[in-house]
């Protein structure tokens, strides 16, 4: 499969590529947490009245002693070798916190990514079909609207409108019932972990405290998606070939959905990827507003307690997340458009 | 502005009024920003607790929150604090973007590959994520909301600029403004920069709604604004606590706030972008 190849040297290529990008997000961490101000040695000791020795004798423990270089290449070894240092708050290895929490974010991100895309694909078809419609004003409109509300202040409502007015929705706290049983964690994701366990009442739970916030995430995402999918849906459905096949007498389906669309969904792809980064910064606001147990509430408590380990590997789990899905979108884009992968 | 603008900028807002509604907003909002603090009914911080967590009536017209203090007045009162954020950091990072932008694109070289290589670094991040971060580094102080804010504004700024002014380098008029013996500072001060202005301009008001959003989340999370100064992002968050108990105003009050200035912002850049540069209209 030459295809397969070419694709596979692609992703690889962009893998080194985006490796000195990567190593600038540690630099610039770092930096940002060390070199300025605030002195992690004060807020590792017992207390505000800790006296001058105790913080002295932390600050040779934690190395801040060394020369800045030196501490950035201790910093680097110690990444390297998976340590991200120790959370104060919960007294764990932050690695580990990570790697309990990324999957509770990871669910929720996906799940909002999939709705938006599921609504915004066939909005943006919709507009572009019958342009100047009603449609297309009502599919403006709601995306001029969807932008300017904050996930926080819609997230907000949803919980108004769907568990105070309607009461359909469960408390919206965390990812299930305090008192359900969890399902064996194989991969952390929850609707998963309860398909492979059969059991059909706690993934309908687990589903129903996903949706809600799910929900408000991808509201917030909806606009730019079904704008892009409306203006490449239209130059498709302009083009020649699309004349051609409406000539042949075509299906109108096979002319929409395979022609059309097939040939409209790359930008979609580029800015599926675009808002997903923005979806991994409402992840903090989102997690917040449903006490949702991943990593960016996580990293917000340490933030407000001034407990910088756990910031410092959530920022760099981010931007690799950020960039593993970069790596991804260029991926699909090749799978999309096999014409890329000759360029 | 010549008549021609004048009757192009015309002909736009009668083909698109909204930017003309949009306009009559923002400028609706700099007029409560700048008043609003001497013409609301109640006093935006002392409290009224026998009247707390009063719904919308004729005397609250959007309510009270849970110490009775008058939630119109706050919504009115953190207008101008919202809005100096949102301009302060769009401003900072334009100002920068526009210089370092185009002394990279006029130059071009290792400076040009070093700083583009930041550039590349800082969007290697998700830009909320980044500002969270950089607040918690310098302080937790609105002075650091702006500063993270304009940061993270900045990339999109200076590869801006940087385009711009790279693709008009090499163009006649520079020659010839070199010609006429110009430093190079010169050429890009006098010439250069003023001629990227307008488009650098719908930049700045298309991300000036972006940047009210960003403020407003950030202090939301609990960064920056303190309790009990008023701003919408902190409103809402104090609200929250109350909105499973159907107190609903505490929330949809100031996010209609922020919702309609974002609005009016994003309206306004469509517009502007339209009158100024009629290539990127859509």
């Amino acid at each position: 499969m030459p295809a397969l190849a070419a694709t596979t040297i692609r992703a690889g290529r962009r893998l080194l590529s985006s490796l000195p990008v990567l190593f600038g997000v540690l630099v610039f961490t770092f930096i940002l947490m060390r070199v300025l101000p605030g002195d992690p040695a004060v807020f590792f000791a017992s207390g505000p009245n800790a006296g001058k020795e105790e913080i002295e004798v932390i600050r040779k423990q934690m190395g801040l002693n060394k020369p800045v270089p030196e501490q950035l290449l201790l910093y680097l070894y110690d990444v390297g070798r998976g340590n991200l240092g120790r959370s104060m708050m919960t007294g764990q290895l932050v690695t580990k916190d990570l790697r309990e929490r990324l999957p509770a974010s990871l669910e929720l991100t996906l799940a909002a990514l999939l709705i938006a895309l599921l609504s915004a694909i066939p909005l943006g078809v919709l507009a572009a079909l019958r342009p100047g419609s009603l449609i297309d004003h009502g599919v403006r409109l709601f995306c001029a609207l969807g932008v300017c509300v904050p996930t926080f202040v819609s997230g907000l409502l949803l919980i108004y409108v769907f568990y105070y007015l309607l009461g359909v929705a469960p408390d919206p706290t965390g990812r299930v019932d305090i008192f359900a049983s969890l399902p064996p964690s194989r991969t952390g994701f929850l609707l998963i972990d309860f398909l492979l366990a059969g059991d059909i009442e706690g993934w309908w739970a687990a589903f129903r405290q996903l949706i809600l916030p799910a929900a408000s995430m991808a509201l917030f995402v909806l606009a730019p998606l079904a704008r892009i999918t409306r203006a490449s849906m239209l130059v498709a459905l302009g083009s020649d070939f699309v004349r051609t096949a409406r000539s042949l007498g075509l299906p109108w389906r096979q002319i929409v959905v395979t022609y059309s669309l097939r040939n409209a969904i790359l930008p979609v792809i580029t800015i599926a990827g675009i808002v997903f980064s923005t979806m991994l910064g409402a992840n903090v606001l989102v997690e917040k507003v449903f006490s949702w147990p991943g990593v960016a509430s996580y990293a917000l408590d340490a933030l407000l307690s001034s407990d910088y380990a756990p910031v410092q590997g959530f920022v760099l789990v981010m931007a690799s997340v950020f960039v593993i899905v970069n790596l991804l979108v260029d991926i699909l884009y090749g799978i999309a458009d096999p014409r890329v992968t000759i360029a | 502005m010549t008549s021609a603008t004048l009757r192009h900028a015309g002909w736009i807002l009668r083909g698109n009024p909204l930017t003309g509604v949009a306009a009559a907003g923002i400028f609706f909002l700099t007029f409560v920003a700048i008043f609003g603090s001497w013409l609301v009914p109640y006093d935006p911080i002392v409290s009224d607790v026998a009247h707390s967590l009063m719904p919308p009536s004729a005397a609250h017209l959007a309510g009270t929150d849970q110490l009775g203090r008058d939630v119109f007045s706050r919504l009115v009162v953190a207008a101008r604090l919202d809005l100096a954020i949102a301009v302060s950091a769009v401003g900072i990072s334009f100002a920068l973007g526009a210089v370092i932008g185009a002394v990279c694109g006029y130059t071009g070289g290792r400076l040009d590959r070093a700083v583009g290589r930041f550039v590349d670094v800082l969007m290697a991040f998700p830009l909320f994520v980044l500002a969270m971060a950089m607040v918690a580094a310098l302080g937790n102080r609105i002075e650091n909301i702006i500063i993270a804010t304009a940061i993270i504004n900045l990339p999109f700024y200076i590869r801006f600029a940087r385009a711009e002014v790279n693709v008009r380098r090499n163009l006649g008029w520079v020659e010839a403004a070199r010609a006429c013996g110009d430093s190079h500072l010169s050429v890009v001060l006098r010439f250069l920069l003023p001629n990227v202005m307008p488009a650098m301009a719908v930049q700045m008001s298309l991300n000036l709604g972006w940047a009210i959003l960003n403020a407003a989340g950030l202090s939301f999370i609990g960064l920056g604004v303190k309790p009990p100064t008023p701003e919408w992002g902190i409103m809402v968050a104090e609200g929250a606590r109350f909105i499973s108990t159907g107190k609903w105003w505490l929330v949809a009050c100031p996010g209609l706030a922020l919702m309609l200035t974002v609005l009016c912002f994003n309206l306004l850049g469509d517009g502007v972008r339209d009158i100024l540069d009629p290539r990127m209209r859509t």
